[in-house]
């Protein structure tokens, strides 16, 4: 609290980015986790909640008639406009957000302070909903040629593995630490999936420290230890996902890849995918083009190409999808690796892992997923989500990468996951919320340290107990097309890549479908649900009313059923919205452009929301007929519009139309 | 005309089984008989594109057809492949209409006749005179004299008379004065729509025009005011002056204002169309040279002005009750699309399946958008294109993209809008045929071939063309015209490159949600109708 200059500030404007001339008024209130803003309209006293750890950017604009302007852009993708109307509050905001947005300590961070309301015990049973143990005995392990090996307990050999991992049972400990001393950060080669099919695995590492020369002998074994573990197979592959020249580069330095003429019976190969650096910028530049205001379509498709975002997600997509053929089809293992096998090696991997197992596709086989892969496994979620102050260059969007290809792949295949977009949305959120322990710091051995267990709650427990809000309708188990691995067309169909917008402008509400198949289709679902049981209960009613007298039987509860029918119905008719501007880049426009999406058009996380689910996206519930719409005009703005328009260009009537 | 018949081996698609069997031309199909029960069929008038090959003792003949698939046949025999080559490529560019197929087509359970009368003008008059009695129903085109682009029976202010009207018609191009579109009863106000009229460069007026907008003024809501929404740019309006078109003068029609809304049109629409087909059939490309193709064939930007346009001449009608008059030049291309897309946008009833029907005939069909010249080619014709513009596939687009962003809103599916682009383009019914009423009647298409309608709205294909989610929304449907709300419209540009499994695997799941809820709607009331009272 000693970082609050100022805990709050009246007469804040808040500006709809949709039409800039639009704006609310309102209470600005700084605390220690969040931003709140809290509209004074009297009826709805609507509050904006923005978490600390999701602000990514603050930024002070030029002083203008009205007051100063702070743009504030998120982590999540959302951007809030507020107008402070003095120059000195404005300031005092701008340096408390500044410090309050780059905590030193661990122990800054909200989940050490949120409190669901739980008790110890079903905390400690939330922590224990994901079990790696078990998701290794699902794969079919340990068995004659994989066992769990101890040799990083307390984290002895690298430090940012886990303490228990899966190795070729014919890998001693001595050709473990051999390898590792081998290896970037001594991540040696362990486990990652085993396909009990056909005995296939995918193994992960680091870079070998391989330099234009070096050799490892105990490196050498280990890579033949992991063959030998898949009888019948000839070889192995090694995936570097690097683009080639940065590995050769990395040789300078010592580092580099495996040289085929060393290493036995492998088959080498490049997925070029770009490093955390250019992924950064990448995203930087997707973000930019979808902040322009009102662009063309040409102005939208250039600066996504000039991005090349999606360029990016496909070549993450390509790699998962050749290792998940040679494993499945092939039945051939292979080992992943990048340079330091923490970021590209983990989408990599889990992207394979998704397409190969149905398992993985169901809304608790996603949270093993994060769990093995990425958590277990040393992703550094603390320097490449910022979540302390720390180096800007560490930060780089991987894991919403990875996001965005399951999301890819559910846009592909509608029925094969069993969670939905908002269960993808929603884990992103908290990759960068810090509300939850699961994400925290970079390693399992930091989390340990931190007894995270026992002073944060869990993530997993609290997404499984709404999962309701997280189900695909369509998703079937049971359908041939869903089950085992996901096939992809044999033809690289480039364009099956699309925009993201339901996760980049998702707080755009006016630019998402107005109307959520997923929502209806679960609504209808639970109704017929509720009428069977309610048909039930009359059939058991029925027969008790015919077994006993009926002048003696008192039917009570009669009244209350047919009603849910039509109540239904009607609810979901009522989504509606209103009109936009659709004229161009005409200046007089804005002013009319009404109300769009005006209910949810800001982040509306309170804190009450959060406790049960988070509906920030649950629905489109628009209610607004739209028709008194035309009261939210601001006069001043459209008459001055029309003489300046006016004057302009005395042969259209533009302007006339537009304000009339 | 040269028949063929040869072996043949038929390749559908990337990913399909090849079927072999015996090839043979008929006057209007190609026949593929791959076993004794089995026969694959193609409308010759669906080939756009033929192209032939010869190696050694065989050929092979890639088809591109109309509906975007490419087709391809490996023929045993050199002679055997040109001769067929020959037949299909005389066959499929026959032009004239009272030999086309949907003549001779005689399908088990329809009859003839059936569903033509189903959705004239009259019926949408019939509507029009429960809302308002400022309007009527003329008959002044009966003989097709006024405007041979029109219909018989066109819906006119009740103050302006027969003889207005002639005058009026002979001040607009091709005849098309401004009937009514549309009458909008929660706000009182008309959609109506024209051709240019012809001021020429000394700007002519013309009194009974005039008249026309000015009566259509007073008998719309008090106050009402009017749009003109012109659907070329305030340049090429003016540069029309010059070939004796132009447009509405400010002083000779008070109360009327001018809005310009440039659409594209004729030969860059067909352009950017064929450039986008050619982009979605190049599989080899990369992600990011998708994406500047894309770009470069514009047809997206195309999809974004048409529904900013009709979005803003449906907010100008529901908003600011105001009357608009739509017209570009001949006025039967971009503003049936205006106008159309406007309706759809605030009429729930046009959003049904009987409605959107209705729609389609009264707004593309009978008011003249001359389909024979438009759909003479698709996207794979090398034939330079003469009038060919594929403005009721952009129509179906901005349709199926409203649809993308109302899922609920719209009682048929994709299913129906696929369709009504093959049949446009090429059909074994008459629906689509000739460019007006007037050569409909003369080529006496009503009596002589079976309806499109009467086939979809048979229950079989129902099933298959509905939208299993619909649910009636009263409200406008305001869209994003934002570039990042609007998607290629994969079901139709990628309907034969994409797998089709898992869309309709999902499709399956949809419909089975749906009717397990219907099954149990139906159980409820039953038990409790057992139920004996107290």
């Amino acid at each position: 609290m000693e970082h609050i200059r100022t805990p709050k500030v009246e007469n804040v404007r808040l500006v709809d980015r949709a039409s800039s001339k639009k704006a609310v008024l309102g209470t600005l209130y700084l605390t220690a986790t969040h931003v709140i803003f809290v509209e004074n309209t009297p009826d709805t006293r609507k509050e904006t909640w923005i978490l600390h750890s999701q602000i990514s950017t603050i930024e002070k604009q030029a002083t203008t008639a009205t007051g100063c302007p702070l743009l504030i852009r998120c982590k999540d993708f959302q951007i809030v406009q507020l107008v402070i109307p003095q120059e000195r509050d404005c300031h005092d905001v701008y340096v408390s957000l500044i410090r309050l947005t780059r905590p030193v300590k661990y122990e800054e961070l909200y989940c050490f302070s949120f409190n669901p309301k739980l008790d110890k015990e079903e905390r400690e049973q939330g922590w224990m909903l994901v079990d790696l143990g078990e998701e290794y005995k699902r794969m079919g392990l340990p068995n004659n040629y994989w066992q769990l090996s101890d040799v990083n307990r307390d984290y002895r050999v690298c430090d940012s593995y886990p303490s228990e991992l899966y190795v070729p049972k014919s890998a001693t400990a001595h050709l473990i630490v051999g390898s590792s001393k081998f290896r970037s950060r001594r991540r040696f080669p362990a486990l990652c999936y085993y396909y009990k099919d056909n005995h296939a695995s995918i193994c992960r590492s680091s870079q070998p420290l391989s330099g234009f020369s070096a050799r490892c002998l105990e490196d050498e074994q280990m890579l033949q230890a992991i063959r030998k573990a898949n009888p019948g197979s000839d070889f192995i592959y090694v995936v570097d996902t690097r683009p080639k020249l940065n590995a050769m580069a990395n040789r300078a330095a010592g580092k580099g890849y495996e040289n085929e003429d060393n290493y036995s019976n492998i088959k080498f190969q490049f997925i070029g995918i770009e490093n955390i650096h250019v992924m950064r910028n990448s995203l930087q530049k997707m973000l930019e083009v979808c902040e322009l205001k009102s662009p063309s379509m040409s102005d939208f498709l250039w600066g996504l190409e000039n991005s090349g975002w999606l360029r990016h997600i496909k070549a993450i997509m390509d790699a998962g999808i050749f290792i998940a053929k040679a494993v499945s089809e092939e039945g051939i293992s292979v080992l992943v690796h990048c340079s330091d096998g923490w970021d590209r090696t983990a989408q990599v991997c889990s992207v394979a892992s998704l397409l190969l197992d149905p398992h993985y596709r169901t809304l608790k086989g996603f949270m093993i997923l994060i769990e093995k892969d990425w958590i277990s496994f040393g992703h550094k979620f603390n320097h490449r989500y910022g979540n302390l102050d720390g180096d800007p260059k560490e930060i780089s969007p991987v894991a919403d990468q990875f996001i965005e290809c399951v999301w890819q792949l559910m846009e592909q295949f509608p029925c094969a996951f069993e969670f939905n977009e908002r269960f993808l949305i929603h884990v992103q959120h908290h990759i960068y919320s810090c509300q939850f322990g699961n994400f925290l710091c970079n390693s399992q051995k930091e989390r340990e340290e931190l007894r995270i267990q026992e002073r944060t709650y869990s993530l997993w427990a609290h997404l499984w107990k709404n999962r309701a809000d997280y189900l695909n309708p369509l998703f079937r188990a049971d359908h041939s097309q869903t089950q085992g691995t996901l096939h992809l067309p044999a033809t690289p169909c480039n364009f099956m890549y699309k925009f993201w917008s339901g996760m980049y402008n998702r707080f755009e509400k006016g630019m998402q479908p107005r109307q959520s198949v997923t929502d209806y289709l679960m609504a209808v679902k639970e109704e017929t649900q509720q009428l069977e049981e309610e048909l039930e209960t009359l059939e058991e009613r029925l027969e008790k009313i015919q077994k006993v007298q009926l002048n003696r039987t008192e039917v009570k509860s009669k009244q209350s059923e047919p009603g849910r029918h039509s109540g239904f119905s009607t609810s979901d008719n009522s989504m509606a919205n209103t009109p936009q501007d659709y004229s161009g880049n005409m200046r007089s426009f804005p002013s009319r452009s009404p109300s769009q999406g005006d209910e949810d058009s800001a982040l509306i996380l309170t804190q009450d929301n959060l406790k049960s689910s988070d509906p920030e996206l649950s629905a489109n519930s628009d209610q607004e007929s739209g028709v008194e719409d035309l009261s939210c005009r601001s006069p001043s703005g459209g008459e001055r519009a029309t003489s300046e328009d006016s004057s302009k260009d005395r042969d259209s009537d533009e302007a006339v139309f537009l304000t009339a | 005309m040269r028949t063929g018949r040869a072996q043949a081996e038929l390749l559908l698609g990337p990913e399909a089984p090849r079927l072999r069997g015996t090839l043979c031309v008929t006057g209007h199909h190609l026949l593929l008989s791959p076993g004794p029960q089995d026969l694959w069929l193609l409308l010759l008038r669906n080939v756009d594109s033929i192209e032939k090959r010869v190696a050694g003792e065989s050929g092979t003949i890639t088809l591109r057809c109309k509906d975007l698939r490419v087709l391809q046949l490996d023929i045993e025999g050199v002679e055997a492949t040109l001769d067929i080559a020959r037949s299909i490529e005389a066959l499929s560019s026959l032009e004239s209409v009272i030999t086309s197929f949907p003549f001779f087509y005689r399908p088990k359970g329809l009859r003839l006749g059936d569903a033509w009368h189903f959705h004239p003008p009259e019926s949408y008059y019939k509507r029009v005179a429960r809302e308002t009695k400022a309007w009527r129903l003329s008959e002044v085109n009966e003989n097709f004299s006024l405007c041979p682009s029109y219909p018989r029976a066109v819906i006119v202010p009740r103050a302006v008379d027969d003889k207005a009207l002639a005058l009026s018609a002979r001040f607009r191009q091709g005849g098309r004065f401004p009937v009514l579109s549309y009458h909008h009863a929660r706000s009182g106000t008309v959609l109506l729509r024209s051709s240019q009229p012809l001021t020429g460069p000394q700007k002519r007026r013309c009194a009974e025009d005039e008249e026309l907008l000015r009566a259509v003024l007073a008998g719309a809501r008090p106050g009402a005011q009017g749009f003109v929404v012109d659907t070329r740019s305030a340049q090429a309006a003016k540069q029309a002056r010059m070939a004796g078109g132009g447009t509405e003068a400010k002083a000779a029609y008070p109360g009327w204002k001018r809005l310009h809304r440039p659409l594209e049109r004729g030969r860059p629409l067909q352009e950017s169309f064929v450039r986008l087909v050619e982009a979605c059939g190049d599989l080899e490309q990369s992600t990011d040279h998708w994406l500047s193709r894309l770009e470069g064939c514009s047809w997206l930007a195309h999809v974004k002005e048409a529904l900013s346009t009709a979005c803003l001449t449906a907010q100008g009608m529901e908003r600011e009750g105001a009357c608009i008059l739509v017209h570009g030049a001949e006025g039967t291309d971009s503003t049936l699309l205006v106008t159309s897309l406007a309706q759809l946008i605030l009429d729930p009833l046009s959003r049904t399946m009987v409605g959107f029907q209705e729609l389609v005939e009264r707004e593309w069909i009978q008011a003249g958008h001359p389909f024979q010249l438009r759909c003479a080619h698709s996207a794979f014709s090398h034939a330079r294109p003469k009038h060919e513009a594929p403005t009721f596939l952009l129509f179906l687009d901005c349709v199926w993209q409203l649809g993308r962003q109302f899922p609920l809103s719209l009682e048929f599916g994709e299913a129906l809008l696929l369709a009504l682009f093959e049949h446009a383009y090429a059909s074994p019914f008459g629906t689509f045929l000739c460019n007006s009423e007037k050569e409909r009647c003369l080529c006496e298409v009503r009596s002589q071939t079976h309806s499109l309608w009467s086939r979809l709205n048979q229950p079989k294909e129902q099933r298959k063309l509905r939208n299993p989610l619909y649910v009636l929304n009263p409200l406008a449907l305001w869209p994003s015209v934002e570039p990042q709300s609007l998607q290629l419209w994969q079901g139709l540009f990628l309907r034969w490159t994409r797998p089709p499994e898992p869309p309709e695997v999902a499709w399956e799941k949809v419909w089975q949600i749906v009717t397990e809820k219907r099954k149990t709607d139906d159980s409820q009331p039953t038990a409790s109708a057992s139920e004996p009272q107290p």
